[in-house]
């Protein structure tokens, strides 16, 4: 797992796009340590953070890191409140503080599992470039090697049409949708259920909402199939000072999403409760 | 700019504010670099409580306007855990350890709170037997197991606690005021009177914050608190201006040292405390959104002239 530079940096964005209901914000990062799958950042816009609605945004944000092209850090971005508001404004030339990578990432499947990567919503983000890095492992590997022969699926779950075009951010992504606009009238979960009775001998990768989260992670626990959860959690520091982050864990007492996650696994949790109040 | 507090030589007049910077934790995301570029001239830990505390459900956070409410509930490891585990990982970072030649140390402030003056007793006789300890600061923002009042928040409740354990180290012992309280510069004299070394201030200022309308289904259409503690406490620069006003209050009042704190985010915000009497500043809140935020601070205030010499 990559060491975060001490101290924050400032980026400049190259560019904000639309993608359906969300947006892919862009910064150079010369400096930045490379992110590994489900690695996060702390951004904060660099101009007018604070002073929108309520006079807010004050904290910075977390944000996975949802893929790495070159210099460039793309984040997934859906306008949820006045954080997000404001880093949805952005614009190429603009400045953004980053702090990361920071967190507990992904790690690679093992006795030749296949991936399965579930994600709901713009919890897709950590799912792109996990998808990427197990597409460069397998090539790095070569034809017929195990990593290439454990072809991942990737099963992604919306609301709506708007939001299922964040589809578009992996590859040959199946997809299920609440009213049916798009793919499978129904649940993620209902596509990963067919999943792993077609194939048990896999590993899930998921991100998302907290009920389809718990919906994996519940299925996984019947089935015995390990999963990795990257979770979300309202973060004040996003480096294990403030304490804030917190979940339960399995047995009592609380991890803390930010330096105990936000990748977990699923065993280390009884259930996956509602997020603990980001600060959006 | 070294500065001395109650005969501990600190290189720059910058320290963290308890709770707000977690260097074991820092040390696993950022490496040795921690060590080599550490933000902060005295190391202030966490709140240690005699039993483990697992500390408040979630919610903890709620952002608020240039601010933060926290009701995080003192989680910890205990004393022994505390003594066990931590001081020799912090150790490690150079913090509350002698170092080797021309190694550069940072002292130790741990940081206590017990619910009663049998509590706080045992607790500064075990900070006393280690040499790694600095100095000792007390978190009086507690309820009293017998009074069920705020122990720092009732100046003669407070001068009795801190006479009652003063005797219980030689270590410099330093009390965190609560502004949670009618009259802040009556309780710092009280501490003083009681044998306080210095004083620290502010501490949180209680706050709540109820949970968005269209969230909350299961309240039924009642007021439902959005923090699992139900209150916190408000931190960031929406408390600097209370901050700045209490700290002269009271540097006003004692002859012993204050370590001003609330709100600082640059080094004209620190100078604002020293030049009103404080002798330290703490950063708290200013490095949840910039780890090095300490060491920016400090460096800024070279540049920064005091008042008085301006």
């Amino acid at each position: 797992m990559s060491e975060a530079l001490f101290g924050r940096r400032l980026l400049t964005v190259t560019g904000n796009d639309q993608l359906g209901a969300y947006r892919v914000l862009r910064a150079d990062d010369p400096d930045g340590p490379p992110a590994a799958p489900g690695q996060f950042a702390m951004i904060a816009a660099a101009e007018h953070w604070g002073g929108g609605e309520e006079q807010r945004p004050y904290l910075p944000r977390a944000f996975s890191i949802a893929r790495l092209r070159g210099h460039e850090c793309h984040f997934l971005l859906e306008h949820v409140g006045p954080g997000t508001r404001r880093l949805c404004e952005l614009r190429a030339g603009d400045g953004l503080w980053a702090l990361g990578p920071l967190g507990r990432g992904f790690t690679a499947p093992d006795d030749g599992r296949r991936a399965l990567l579930v994600g709901g919503g713009v919890g897709i983000a950590p799912l792109a470039i996990l998808q990427d890095t197990l597409a460069g492992d397998a090539a790095a590997e070569g034809p017929g090697s195990a990593a290439s022969a454990s072809a991942t699926t990737v099963l992604l779950g919306f609301r709506d049409r708007a939001r299922a075009e964040g589809a578009a951010l992996l590859d040959g992504a199946r997809v299920a949708t609440d009213d049916g606009s798009v793919g499978h009238h129904g649940l993620v979960t209902e596509l990963l259920a067919a999943e792993l009775q077609r194939d048990p001998h896999a590993v899930v990768y998921a991100c998302g909402p907290a009920a389809m989260l718990e919906g994996v992670r519940a299925m996984c626990e019947h089935t015995a199939v390990p999963a990795q959860l990257a979770l979300e959690a309202g973060m004040a520091c996003g480096f294990g000072a403030c304490y804030g982050c917190v979940v339960p864990r399995r047995g009592g007492g609380y991890l803390r999403v930010c330096v105990d996650g936000p990748v977990v696994d699923a065993a280390e949790l009884e259930h996956v409760d509602e997020h603990a109040g980001a600060p959006a | 700019m070294s500065v001395e507090l109650c005969g501990l030589k600190l290189a720059h007049p910058v320290i963290n504010g308890s709770g707000t910077f977690d260097a074991i934790a820092a040390r696993q995301v950022f490496g040795e670099q921690l060590r080599e570029r550490f933000p902060f001239a005295a190391y202030v830990s966490k709140t240690i409580t005699l039993a483990p505390r697992a500390g408040n459900p979630p919610p903890r956070l709620w952002e608020t306007p240039a601010g933060l409410i926290n009701s995080i509930g003192l989680p910890n490891k205990g004393l022994d855990g505390y003594i066990e585990q931590d001081l020799p990982r912090l150790a490690e970072l150079g913090i509350g350890a002698p170092g080797g030649e021309g190694e550069r140390t940072v002292p130790l402030i741990t940081n206590v709170m017990g619910a009663s003056a049998e509590e706080l007793a045992r607790l500064l006789e075990a900070c006393d037997e280690r040499a790694e300890i600095a100095a000792i600061e007390l978190n009086v923002s507690c309820p009293n197991v017998h009074t069920g009042l705020d122990i720092g928040a009732d100046p003669r409740q407070l001068e009795q606690v801190v006479r009652a354990v003063r005797g219980r180290t030689r270590k410099p012992l330093i009390v965190k005021l609560t502004p949670n309280t009618a009259d802040v510069s009556a309780c710092a004299q009280g501490a003083e009177q009681g044998g306080a070394d210095a004083l620290s201030l502010i501490n949180t200022l209680r706050a709540s914050a109820l949970a968005p309308r269209v969230r909350d289904n299961r309240a039924g259409g009642h007021a439902h608190p959005w923090l699992g503690g139900r209150t916190g406490g408000l931190s960031g620069p929406a408390i600097r201006a209370v901050a700045l006003a209490q700290v002269a209050a009271v540097a006003a009042r004692v002859a012993i040292p204050v370590i001003g704190m609330g709100g600082v985010q640059s080094a004209a915000h620190a100078r604002d405390l020293l030049d009103v009497g404080a002798t330290l500043v703490a950063v708290g809140t200013e490095s949840f959104r910039d780890p090095e935020a300490g060491a920016r601070i400090a460096l800024g205030l070279q540049s920064h002239p005091d008042r008085s010499k301006a």
